[in-house]
């Protein structure tokens, strides 16, 4: 789960880590009073998982109760690369002298975490990742043995900040490694990382992304939830708890298992279709499960054929068959249904399948001939094999 | 020979109580695998269609002479229960169980590799592996796969190991070991400690790879190949029409280098002088003609 920057700045202060004074907030007026509470100047910020917000108008400056409300009246509703704005961030605005970058995250080749920091922080980190490398300190933590004071005092001399930040900065790197480790991310960044001109180092911006793995043991998470901006397929999908990504075709497709999924899309992609969305049913999948997928799939409208692969290795033939039969007496299916069905328990599902098969319920033994008759049904539609959506997380690629 | 397991492998089961370990511990023993003993502090004395449960690893170790495991325990007990199998001394721990959250992943990986460097951990999330007509450990449907070689398999993904699988075996091409190396962020067992275990193997002659979007191990496994490898290989990433993976914020674009999409995987491999295929189908095609020309 990526949380909004108020999320991960209330994250971040949980863990002790210094952020601005602020409060979020989702209409003009209670924009304006928060403002008039916290004292000018105060800075607008759009509340929105995309970059480049600053660029789009939606981070603003206002030293007076006027220019809070013509901000905030601008901001919200705004359309960010997609992404409407429902909700500003309303913060002191902070004397900065200067802007570093802090961030930890897992470094899947070292097998060990990663920490970046540089001197030179502000929006444009990525373009000095490949510009200028030597600017960013980097150092490997041992998860087993954790991050020393020690070491962290090093990084932080080896990253050249102003001497006068070094005590700081240490600090706050330490909280934020606790924080990362404690609080199960995936990614916690602070960019930038502000020294102000009283000699104070605190976090101006929070960008921080939850392992939903850990979901188990994070019970304050509860709070965050329900609040991300997602495509209406996406938040059906996330309510039956599928692991699905939205995509433009007209082929629905379900799979089990992430990289046969994967490779579903493309076999469709291949034989002259679009996929309509990715979509792994996961290992064990029940007649339940079934039964959702080809639910949400039914949702969208654009799918004109709905091609289903299963390889049964967890997920047993039977259990798959079931669950189709259970999820047609349980929805209308509007698209026919193509069903290649192989592995463990293939036959026994199939013989489940024979009785139901008709014009609308169609077995297939290949991957590859599955793929063509389901995108001979679906027909060429208008949509092309255009993308969209974010991808499927590290979990499920 | 095969890699990792073979006939003489003696399993223990982590979990043989639950529903899934009960469903594919027999399942395992029913291809042919010893499975010697399980594990469940609560049901020690009991025993499992004849599988005898012991209260910890290394009472199962001591009373069976077991060597490896698998593990299907819930996410949350999972990371206690592999260092309990490292500290018995098991050499080969497989560790089924998905969900594990990420830093636990991270822990116990370099727990294990620093106090216990002679056990190898296979997973977490991963379907298993397979030394076909000798040894199945996990959800692997093996029933299709010839035995004997001369092809070895290595898959990040669980369903697209069965597919290969299910290819050359349709063909009638004989496997030697298939392993599943599991797509979650700490792998315990990576495409290059396959490829190299492979590469030393007599009977296997070639190799297939399945990899998938995201993350760096097609092109380390790509330069391992071109720098380490003699024996052919043939190799599918799934993915292509996937959406540009959901970066994690600038930090995981600056990690991955822009690497981590299908094209560049492939792209990587094929400078390695591996043949690519554009789906599973067609890696068994190519397959079939390295086969026939070795």
């Amino acid at each position: 789960m990526d949380l909004f920057e108020y999320q991960g700045k209330q994250f971040f202060a949980s863990f002790g880590i210094p952020v601005s004074a602020g409060e979020a907030v989702d209409t003009v007026d209670d924009a304006v009073a928060a403002a008039d509470r916290l004292g000018y100047p105060v800075v607008v910020k759009a509340q929105v998982q995309v970059g480049g917000r600053g660029k789009a108008g939606g981070v603003k400056l206002a030293t007076n109760t006027d220019e809070a409300r013509e901000h905030a009246s601008n901001i919200l509703g705004l359309d960010i690369k997609g992404h409407v704005v429902k909700r500003v961030w309303i913060e002191k605005a902070s004397d900065i002298t200067e802007e570093y970058y802090a961030s930890f995250t897992l470094d899947r080749s070292a097998k060990k975490h990663l920490g970046m920091l540089s001197a030179q922080g502000g929006i444009d980190i990525e373009d000095i990742a490949a510009t200028n490398p030597e600017a960013i300190a980097r150092i490997h933590v041992d998860p087993v043995d954790g991050l020393t004071e020690a070491q962290c005092r090093a990084w932080v001399e080896e990253a050249k900040l102003n001497p006068a930040a070094t005590e700081g900065a240490v600090s706050i790197l330490i909280k934020l490694y606790r924080a990362y480790v404690d609080g199960d991310a995936d990614l916690v960044e602070i960019n930038p990382l502000i020294l102000t001109s009283d000699g104070s180092v605190h976090a101006l911006d929070a960008k921080v992304t939850l392992d939903d793995s850990a979901d188990f043991r994070h019970l304050e998470r509860e709070a965050w939830q329900g609040v991300a901006d997602l495509d209406p397929r996406d938040a059906l999908a996330k309510e039956k708890g599928l692991q699905y990504v939205g995509l433009d075709g007209n082929v629905g497709v379900i799979a089990n298992g992430a990289g046969l999924a994967m490779s579903t899309c493309d076999v469709v992609n291949q034989v002259g279709g679009a996929p309509a969305n990715f979509l792994d049913i996961g290992g064990g999948a029940s007649a339940a499960v079934m039964a959702n997928a080809l639910e949400v799939i039914n949702a969208d409208p654009k799918v004109e054929a709905i091609f289903i692969n299963i390889f049964g290795g967890i997920t047993k033939g039977e259990e798959v068959a079931n669950g189709i039969v259970e999820a047609l007496g349980r929805v209308e299916i509007k698209s026919p249904i193509v069903i290649r069905l192989d592995g463990t328990n293939a036959e026994e599902g199939r013989a489940i399948l024979k009785s139901h098969e008709s014009d609308r319920l169609i077995s297939h033994p290949t991957m590859v001939g599955a793929a063509k008759r389901a995108v001979e049904l679906a027909g060429t539609g208008p949509s092309g094999p255009s993308k969209r959506g974010t991808g499927p997380d590290r979990r499920g690629a | 020979m095969s890699i990792f397991v073979n006939k003489d492998t003696k399993l223990i089961v982590q979990g043989i109580t639950g529903g899934q370990g009960r469903f594919y511990a027999l399942r395992n023993r029913d291809y042919g695998t010893q499975v010697v003993g399980g594990v469940n502090p609560m049901k020690a004395g009991q025993d499992v269609e004849g599988i005898p449960v012991f209260g910890s690893v290394a009472e199962a170790r001591d009373a069976t002479g077991g060597t490896a495991t698998m593990i299907l325990v819930p996410a949350p007990a999972a990371p206690a229960a592999v260092l309990e199998a490292a500290e018995a001394g098991m050499e080969l721990i497989v560790c089924l169980t998905e969900g594990i959250p990420a830093h636990d992943e991270a822990h116990f990986f370099n727990k294990v590799k620093r106090d216990f460097p002679k056990s190898r951990i296979l997973g977490p999330n991963c379907p298993g592996l397979v030394t076909v007509g000798e040894c199945n450990i996990g959800f692997i449907p093996a029933e299709v796969a010839k035995p004997g070689g001369p092809v070895g398999i290595v898959s990040r993904s669980g369903t697209l190991t069965y597919q290969a699988l299910a290819e050359l075996g349709h063909k009638g091409i004989g496997v030697t070991t298939c392993v599943g190396i599991g797509g979650d962020p700490v792998p315990g067992t990576s495409f290059i400690d396959c490829l190299e275990a492979f590469q030393a193997d007599s009977d296997t002659k070639a190799v297939i790879m399945f990899g998938e979007i995201g993350g760096t191990a097609e092109e380390e496994a790509a330069e391992f190949i071109a720098s380490k490898m003699d024996k052919p290989v043939a190799a599918y990433v799934a993915g292509v029409t996937a959406p540009p993976g959901k970066k994690m914020g600038h930090a995981g674009a600056i990690v991955s280098g822009g690497k981590g999409t299908a094209q560049g995987k492939m792209d990587a491999l094929r400078e390695a002088g591996v043949r690519v295929g554009l789906n599973p189908t067609e890696v068994g095609d190519i397959m079939a003609e390295v086969v026939a020309s070795l």
